[in-house]
């Protein structure tokens, strides 16, 4: 039997309250029962009169889910967040400037430090952006780094998102949510504001416009359409930025440029935040059979007569096989010293790795390589033996298709619980923004796995959200 | 900001589906009404009946509950259906439903209105039916289409989304008025000795009352009802609001501010001024030599008509 983790608690251990959270823990204590139960309806009805609902795919059931939302923030202290904030831009520039270099002459790969196989044989590896250099040589727009604690000055990087990293609407949406029912804590407290996110990513976006356009670009966000899960997210953040919302059948290519359709005749656009994924940009590039995407549209973004954020192709930069390398990554084009970790990760491509892996399945986190959302995942150590054997069968079937990590003792934070107030786990997603400059707002989405015990956040699998607090300098 | 054509669709939608619930409830309104007559032939059954062949649904009707036409049925039919497209439920839950989709060219505060009346509308779908009745279900289909309405008015910039938002509203509401109208001509029409006696009377105030209109209309005719005041009232006086010419006219305004803002007439606007025209060129003794069914299928057909071109001209989004 495993022995019982010690897990960090990031309001305090034994009684001591750190400092980010001086006056929390009585705020907390103190709340009446039924304050806090009229609190937390209150803000249930909040999010669903701003229709902040979450479909889960292939659930069916209610398609107006609500993400519990917790009501305890959590907290970092200023000398931390810089840390991370140095961390997250120095990954977010480094997985860049990979993106360029293997789509152009592959430095990376010749000077021995990455093998070519894992990028050029990448199903994420897109053919068809080879030798393009995007406006400013930025592949990734917005890049979501997802990081775990484990300790007071312990991070580690769980992973990266490159394409299209969604949740930034209930980081806004929470804060919003939090100040409107508990004013006096922002004015006992000196919180960092997030709520220029919307406008740093608009000119963020700007500034990747082509070359060929000319006055002040049109930016379009694409949209699979209102039936994705996403939806109200990029219906958010199109309102928040004051840009145009558009589905596949709103565009079309007409020579050298991508067209909107509006009731006044065709607009041109000039940048497209996509959030489809790439083999549903263009059919006649990718998917034939795709219905959401813009015929000829990789033309145009080839002969540079439009952006799209982020480039297809992005995807090899935050493939799971590909973030063993990241610390690689920054040395190589930075020059510098990591200063956020990779999780120790063990490749079951490679004989030896497999090995240690197989014989220690019920110790290890098991992900599929391409795999998201939490899906297709083991957490051995809280999974019965017959779900071990099942995982077992799976990686000898098909072993370069997956990857381990330890169990990391995922640090925990106080949450409102049914018994009160307990240590819940927690992780964290900040959103980095590359364009003319790298830009991180102090926050991101904090996730919490409510269930005792549970290290899985995700909330297709019964995670909730929490508002992320940066204590200002 | 420019407007995505599909989104002035969704938008033309919200219009049009918002004031569909009004008027379904209105005609749930007139059958519950008639039908609290005791002496009209045939018992309850026509009075209901009236009110699905005048909404376009009988035949929809028909094939889930067969001929079987009592209240509740009707009321389960054009009030919660989910197969029914046209039932309030079905309306305002289209019509959240593309306010979702253009949010963005929505306030908060009418995203926030159209929204709520969904959240109600499951609300009322999970409470026991004994507890609602029909009044109720009525008044609460109005109040808050008014609500939504107002939210609009009060809050929408006023650039070409908020233009087709209206006219979505009101080429519905002519639509409305002259079905509503029409469900008369279902209920009596076999009885030509009806005319002119107290049932007849009773339901022409029926349809009057259901258009919010009875009280305006004594203001404005006073005295007798009959039938030439109440078409005169419901088609072709400007002063009523509901009226097939107050509806066109308004929709023809709001064309013409789409064209002045876009620069180009287009042959949207020149059909509206046609059905204006032609409203106001009129008597009500000419619509009688017609026939109020003739007359009122040929408007009908007429606003479909306007629509579609409407659709063509702006809601596709090919290049002009």
């Amino acid at each position: 039997m495993l022995e019982k983790p010690i897990y960090f608690n990031e309001m305090g251990m034994d009684g001591a309250v750190r400092p980010p959270y001086a006056g929390l823990d009585t705020w907390a204590a103190n709340m009446p029962e039924e304050f806090r139960n009229t609190k937390q309806s209150e803000a249930e009805a909040l999010f669903r009169r701003i229709g902040i609902t979450f479909a889960v795919y292939g659930e069916g059931g209610d398609p107006d889910r609500l993400i519990p939302f917790d009501m305890f923030p959590r907290i970092f202290a200023a000398d931390e967040w810089r840390k991370l904030d140095l961390g997250v831009k120095q990954r977010a520039k480094a997985l860049n400037a990979f993106l360029l270099d293997v789509y152009g002459r592959g430095e990376i790969v010749k000077a021995g430090k990455i093998p070519g196989r894992l990028v050029y044989q990448n199903e994420a590896y897109e053919k068809a952006v080879v030798g393009i250099k995007p406006p400013r040589g930025v592949y990734s727009h917005i890049v979501g780094v997802d990081l775990v604690r484990t300790g007071p000055d312990e991070f580690f990087v769980l992973e990266d998102n490159c394409r299209t990293p969604s949740g930034v609407s209930y980081m806004l949406e929470n804060r919003e949510i939090m100040m409107r029912m508990f004013p006096q804590l922002f004015r006992q407290n000196r919180i960092a504001p997030v709520e220029n996110y919307p406008a740093l990513l608009r000119r963020t976006l700007d500034s990747v416009a082509p070359e060929k356009c000319e006055g002040a670009p049109t930016v379009a966000i694409l949209t699979p359409g209102h039936f994705n899960s996403a939806y109200y997210e990029h219906s958010f953040l199109a309102d928040m930025m004051g840009v145009a919302l558009v589905e596949g059948q709103d565009l079309f290519v007409k020579g050298d440029f991508c067209y909107m359709r509006t009731t006044e005749g065709p607009k041109k656009v000039d940048v497209i935040y996509r959030r489809i994924d790439d083999a549903y940009i263009d059919p006649l590039c990718f998917r034939p059979d795709s219905m959401l995407g813009v015929p000829g549209l990789m033309n145009v973004y080839r002969s540079g007569g439009v952006a799209i954020a982020s480039a297809p192709g992005a995807g090899v930069a935050d493939d799971k096989a590909i973030y063993t390398f990241v610390p690689e990554m920054i040395r190589f084009y930075l020059g510098e010293e990591p200063i956020l970790n990779n999780v120790p990760t063990w490749q079951c491509g490679k004989p030896d790795d497999l090995k240690y892996v197989l014989e220690n399945l019920k110790d290890l986190v098991v992900k599929e390589v391409h795999g998201s959302g939490g899906y297709g995942m083991l957490v051995g150590p809280r999974s019965t033996k017959e779900q071990i054997d099942i995982f077992y069968a799976k990686i000898v079937e098909n072993p370069g298709n997956y990857i381990a990590q330890p169990t990391l003792a995922l640090s925990t934070c106080p949450t409102f619980v049914e018994e009160g107030i307990a240590p819940r786990h927690v992780d964290l997603r900040p959103y980095c923004l590359v364009g003319e400059n790298i830009e991180l707002v102090p926050g991101g989405l904090t996730r919490v796995a409510l269930t005792e015990g549970s290290l899985v956040v995700n909330s297709s699998q019964g995670g909730g959200v929490k508002d992320t607090w940066v204590m200002a300098e | 900001m420019t407007l995505l054509a599909r989104h002035a669709e969704n938008l033309f939608w919200i219009g049009r589906f918002v004031e569909r619930a009004e008027t379904v409830a209105r005609l749930l309104e007139v059958g519950s009404r008639n039908s609290l007559l005791p002496n009209s032939s045939g018992g309850f059954r026509n009075e209901w009946e009236s009110v699905l062949q005048a909404s376009g649904t009988a035949g929809q009707f028909e094939a889930k509950y067969a001929a079987d036409m009592r209240e509740r049925n009707v009321e389960s039919f054009l009030f919660f259906d989910a197969d029914n497209p046209s039932s309030v439920a079905s309306c305002i839950g289209s019509a959240r439903e593309n306010a979702r989709i253009v949010r963005t060219a929505l306030t908060s505060q009418t995203w926030d209105a159209l929204n709520t009346a969904y959240q109600e509308m499951q609300e009322l779908k999970r409470t026991e039916r004994s507890k609602l009745s029909t009044n109720d279900l009525i008044d609460w289909t109005l109040r808050t289409g008014a609500l939504i309405r107002g939210t609009i008015e009060d809050t929408q910039l006023r650039i070409d989304g908020y233009d087709f938002l209206n006219i979505g509203h009101y080429l519905e509401r002519a639509d409305s008025t002259a079905r509503l109208l029409d469900v008369k001509y279902f209920v009596l029409l076999p009885q030509v000795d009806f005319v002119g006696t107290g049932l007849d009377n009773y339901q022409w105030r029926t349809i009057l009352r259901a258009l919010s209109a009875h009280r305006a209309f004594n203001w404005a005719y006073g005295g007798e009802i009959t039938a030439a005041k109440i078409a005169d009232f419901l088609i072709l006086n400007r002063r009523a609001p509901r009226s097939l010419i107050t509806c066109a006219e308004e929709a023809c305004w709001h064309l013409d501010r789409l064209a002045r803002g876009y620069e180009q007439t287009t042959e949207a606007q020149t059909q509206a001024r046609n059905l204006v025209a032609k409203l106001s060129g009129i008597g009500v003794e000419d619509i009688f030599d017609e026939g109020l069914h003739e007359f009122l299928t040929r408007s009908i057909g007429e606003i479909s008509q306007l629509s579609a071109v409407i659709s063509e001209v702006y809601l596709i989004g090919e290049a002009r």
